[in-house]
């Protein structure tokens, strides 16, 4: 039990390492805000997440304490994070951040034409 | 261009509670593990701040009808009145006192007077960080 939980632990911990990794590869190779963002918010928030399940799970097999303020952190990024990238996004396009010049589609120009 | 803000005001709804119970206790907590007035305060006037982000001000003023000038000097009557209160017993001032309970629902508990005095650092905070950001607020 405590063997597989181990191994779960160090797997948690290193993917969600890795996908912050993936996260600031993306903030750097991606071309313009809409797909930075696309890239910050998603993999930075399972990246965060993954983490914070691995510190909870450790915590637990190390001293059988149960943080339930780490339970609470994984909700409340889940709820929040997206949010906020929400609202980045949209105030980039508000005050008229240009798409990335091979995109074919832009809904909202043409419906906030009409 | 017609926006609405109803991501934000939704998840804004909901996340309040959160904070403000964190802050509730971190504010419990102080005594034996990190946290305490000034840091519990500091949460939920971002509680409150998170609000005024959301809805403007004066529909956060209909919600919470609360004078923060008022309650700096609520907070500072409850540090000052738990350090009068030791003069009474014939202590030092700020002599801090406790005793063990046996409440109805949470059993052994122990009561101590520092909680008091921690009760006016927590209003105390709110009531300054929230005047200084309605001030800053209100001033066009």
């Amino acid at each position: 039990m405590t063997e597989i939980l181990k191994f779960f632990i160090g797997l948690t911990v290193l993917t969600g390492a890795l996908l912050s990794l993936v996260t600031a590869f993306g903030l750097i190779r991606l071309p313009d805000v809409y797909t930075r963002n696309h890239a910050a918010s998603k993999s930075a928030t399972l990246g965060v997440m993954l983490v914070l399940l691995g510190t909870l799970l450790y915590a637990y097999q190390d001293t059988g304490s149960f943080h339930s303020r780490l339970l609470l952190g994984i909700a409340f990024i889940f709820m929040t994070s997206p949010v906020a990238g929400h609202l980045i996004s949209r105030a980039a396009y508000n005050s008229g951040v240009k798409l990335w010049g091979n995109s074919v589609r832009d809904d909202l120009a043409k419906h906030r034409k009409k | 261009m017609k926006t609405n803000d109803i991501i934000l005001q939704t998840v804004t709804k909901i996340t309040l509670f959160v904070i403000i119970l964190f802050s509730i206790y971190l504010f419990f907590t102080g005594h034996y593990h990190p946290g305490g007035g000034f840091i519990g305060g500091l949460m939920a006037s971002g509680a409150i701040v998170l609000l005024l982000l959301a809805y403007d001000i004066e529909m956060v003023k209909a919600i919470l009808p609360v004078d923060y000038r008022k309650m700096i000097g609520i907070g500072l009557l409850f540090s000052a009145g738990t350090g009068a209160g030791a003069l009474l017993a014939g202590k030092p001032f700020l002599t801090h006192a406790y005793t063990y309970a046996n409440l109805p629902i949470l059993g052994k508990t122990s009561l101590h007077t520092a909680v008091l005095f921690d009760t006016g650092v927590f209003l105390v905070v709110i009531g300054v960080t929230m005047t200084i950001i309605q001030t800053i607020g209100e001033s066009d």
